[in-house]
């Protein structure tokens, strides 16, 4: 166990945060401020993917890939919010979450119907693969490190934009008292829709980032959903500062567990032993992370409180 | 228009009717899949006192059906081994017996509830969804990692179990027990509603504070209705896994969370049928469009946006034609 494999997991760690935060923070958004419960994010990720692997298949280019998934999940999600989610908002949570649920059965099997069964493969551009030297000799590969800084970038970007402009301030104001920005002649209706498409939009800028380090397939979006909804609820719904600090939370606590708990277990146990349930905590770690901050404070980290 | 005590009549009628006429006319595969309905409406059944009464949106219902299956498959695979569950600090032994199996499904359940509903009341709304989620992703992963019990691939019992007096090798016999159990327990429902710990927790559902003021814990009311809704989920758990013979952590996946919510939603919230109505309608959804194309994910789909855009109140809503206001 040496420091250069603790830093290597840690980056991947970060990594694995950042590309979290990108599917959260859109989430978090379209929670906190039109109080829906979108379980069909995980589409609009898996559409983003898709999206890139069938336009670099196309162009070989990977920057027209990425334009392409973010376009092809935002237009998707004006779509949906305008056809469908739009009439869920007034309706409670429950009404919601079959809806929504409906929507990734809807899309899943169109995505499967389109593009068939068997994972497509997006490779990384040649400008970014390969591994890169880092102070201290640590090889790590370079395309993770681009995904680190592309996501704390829009995590920036998205921080700028929502506490300096105009729209981020009706954004902010719309998540406290709907009724009254509407009063004061802000287009309510327009504000959510637009909400909508920026979040898809980054749910489809990660799909496509994490498409080209995994396969891309049919149901890859659902597993990213919990785990972003985790991130959400740690971090406290509607807050963008809470999604960044809990999706890096549940990125470091997922990859560092999964490398240290079994480790950590063969001080005092048998190899095999240490092995299996080392790594059943690992898996249970950011469960657990959730379950103790929401006891600890029942609204989130940075949530409003009751 | 059909008045919804009717409405119910019918609904019981019709699932004791199907498989009769199955049995008659040789149709085990009917059986089967009305046995398969009548457990999914026994855990959504379950979920609907927690959920139509309480308010309690549990995101984490699996976890209980989970338990119940793991009992059943526990129990079970160590019968048919041979080998003693336990040995210190005394003997635990297997058993194929029903009874047993169902109450120690049950118990568990119960301990399972009352632990996760302690914790988890502390939150409310959203919150509450998400923190019976992730306990229910907790569980999920134990399963999977515990490797003495088959981790991933779960556990197969060769034999169905046994109940005195009955063959439950016959595929009615066993229809018939799952049948009572249901029957019994949407009675326990009515009387639940109707009694004075119904109404103190319909009460603590629409304001809690009125509820409080009269000298009421609201959050007793509402851990008391957790447990007994978990302990029901628990006994369909066992009850599905002896239909399948077969235990696997899918059982306690947020997918199948998401299913036994569904159920209640598809019927209509708070009714006495209703989970038994969207438990019926799903699985005959999934059968007959599952013959008709490879693709009928997108039909269920599509069927369950139109029932949620233009049928509020569930199916039950849409055929008495009267909405009762869920909150």
């Amino acid at each position: 166990m040496s420091t250069l494999l603790i830093i290597e997991q840690v980056l991947n760690g970060l990594q694995f945060g950042v590309m979290l935060f990108l599917m959260a923070a859109g989430l978090t958004l379209i929670f906190g401020v039109m109080g829906l419960i979108n379980l069909a994010h995980g589409s609009l990720y898996m559409i983003g993917a898709f999206a890139a692997a069938a336009v670099a298949g196309l162009t070989g280019s990977f920057v027209l890939a990425l334009i392409a998934a973010m376009a092809a999940a935002a237009i998707a999600g004006v779509l949906v919010e305008m056809l469908i989610i739009r009439r869920l908002y007034a309706t409670d949570h429950l009404d919601q979450v079959l809806a929504t649920f409906a929507l990734i059965l809807i899309f899943s099997e169109g995505t499967r119907w389109l593009f068939g069964s068997f994972p497509l493969f997006l490779n990384i551009p040649d400008y970014f693969s390969g591994p890169v030297t880092l102070p201290g000799g640590i090889q790590y590969p370079l395309y993770r490190l681009v995904l680190i800084c592309v996501g704390l970038l829009v995590a920036g970007a998205l921080g700028l934009f929502i506490t300096r402009t105009r729209v981020g301030i009706q954004i902010r104001a719309g998540k406290n008292d709907r009724e009254m920005i509407a009063a004061l002649g802000v287009d309510i209706s327009k504000l959510y829709t637009l909400i909508f498409a920026l979040g898809a939009a980054l749910a489809g800028l990660a799909g496509a980032l994490v498409g080209a380090i995994q396969s891309v397939q049919v149901g890859m979006g659902e597993p990213v959903l919990i785990l972003a909804f985790v991130v959400i609820v740690i971090g406290g719904i509607g807050s963008i500062k809470g999604a960044l600090i809990g999706a890096l939370l549940v990125g470091l606590t997922d990859t560092l567990g999964g490398i240290f708990l079994p480790e950590l277990f063969k001080l005092f146990m048998a190899p095999s032993a240490a092995q299996s349930s080392g790594s059943a905590l690992a898996s249970m770690a950011i469960y657990i992370l959730m379950g103790v901050v929401l006891i600890w404070r029942p609204t989130g980290l940075f949530g409003a409180r009751i | 228009m059909i008045r919804e005590r009717h409405l119910n009549a019918l609904v019981l009628l019709l699932l004791f009717a199907v498989p009769l006429w199955a049995f008659f006319n040789d149709a085990p595969f009917t059986i089967t899949l009305a046995t398969r309905a009548v457990i999914f409406a026994l855990a959504a059944v379950g979920l609907n006192i927690a959920l139509g009464l309480g308010g309690l949106v549990s995101f984490g219902h699996a976890v209980f059906f989970g338990i119940g299956g793991y009992s059943m498959g526990i129990l079970a695979h160590h019968a048919q081994t041979y080998t003693p569950l336990m040995e210190a600090p005394f003997l635990i032994e297997g058993t194929k017996s029903m009874p047993v199996i169902w109450l120690v499904a049950m118990v568990t359940s119960a301990f399972a509830a009352l632990l996760i509903g302690l914790l988890s009341l502390r939150t409310a709304g959203v919150y509450f969804i998400m923190i019976t989620l992730a306990f229910g992703q907790m569980f999920y992963f134990f399963s999977i990692s515990w490797a003495a019990y088959g981790g991933e691939d779960g556990l197969s019992v060769y034999v169905r179990n046994g109940f005195p007096g009955v063959n439950t090798l016959v595929p009615i016999n066993f229809f018939a027990i799952c049948f009572v159990i249901l029957c019994l327990v949407v009675l326990l429902n009515t009387l639940i509603a109707k009694s004075p710990f119904g109404l103190a927790l319909s009460a603590a559902r629409q304001v809690p504070q009125r509820v409080q003021t009269v000298g009421l814990d609201p959050t007793r009311l509402k851990l008391v209705a957790f447990v007994i809704s978990g302990v029901i989920t628990g006994l369909a758990g066992a009850l599905f896994a002896d239909l399948n013979r077969f235990v696997s952590p899918t059982m306690f996946s947020w997918q199948m969370s998401g299913e036994i919510m569904i159920f209640i939603i598809l019927g209509g919230v708070a009714r006495l049928c209703g989970p038994i109505i969207g438990a019926v309608t799903f699985v005959m959804l999934e059968h007959f469009l599952g013959g008709l194309s490879e693709y009928w994910h997108i039909y269920l789909g599509v069927l369950l946006l139109i029932i949620v855009l233009f049928a509020r109140g569930g199916l039950v809503g849409l055929i008495t034609g009267r909405e009762v206001a869920h909150d």
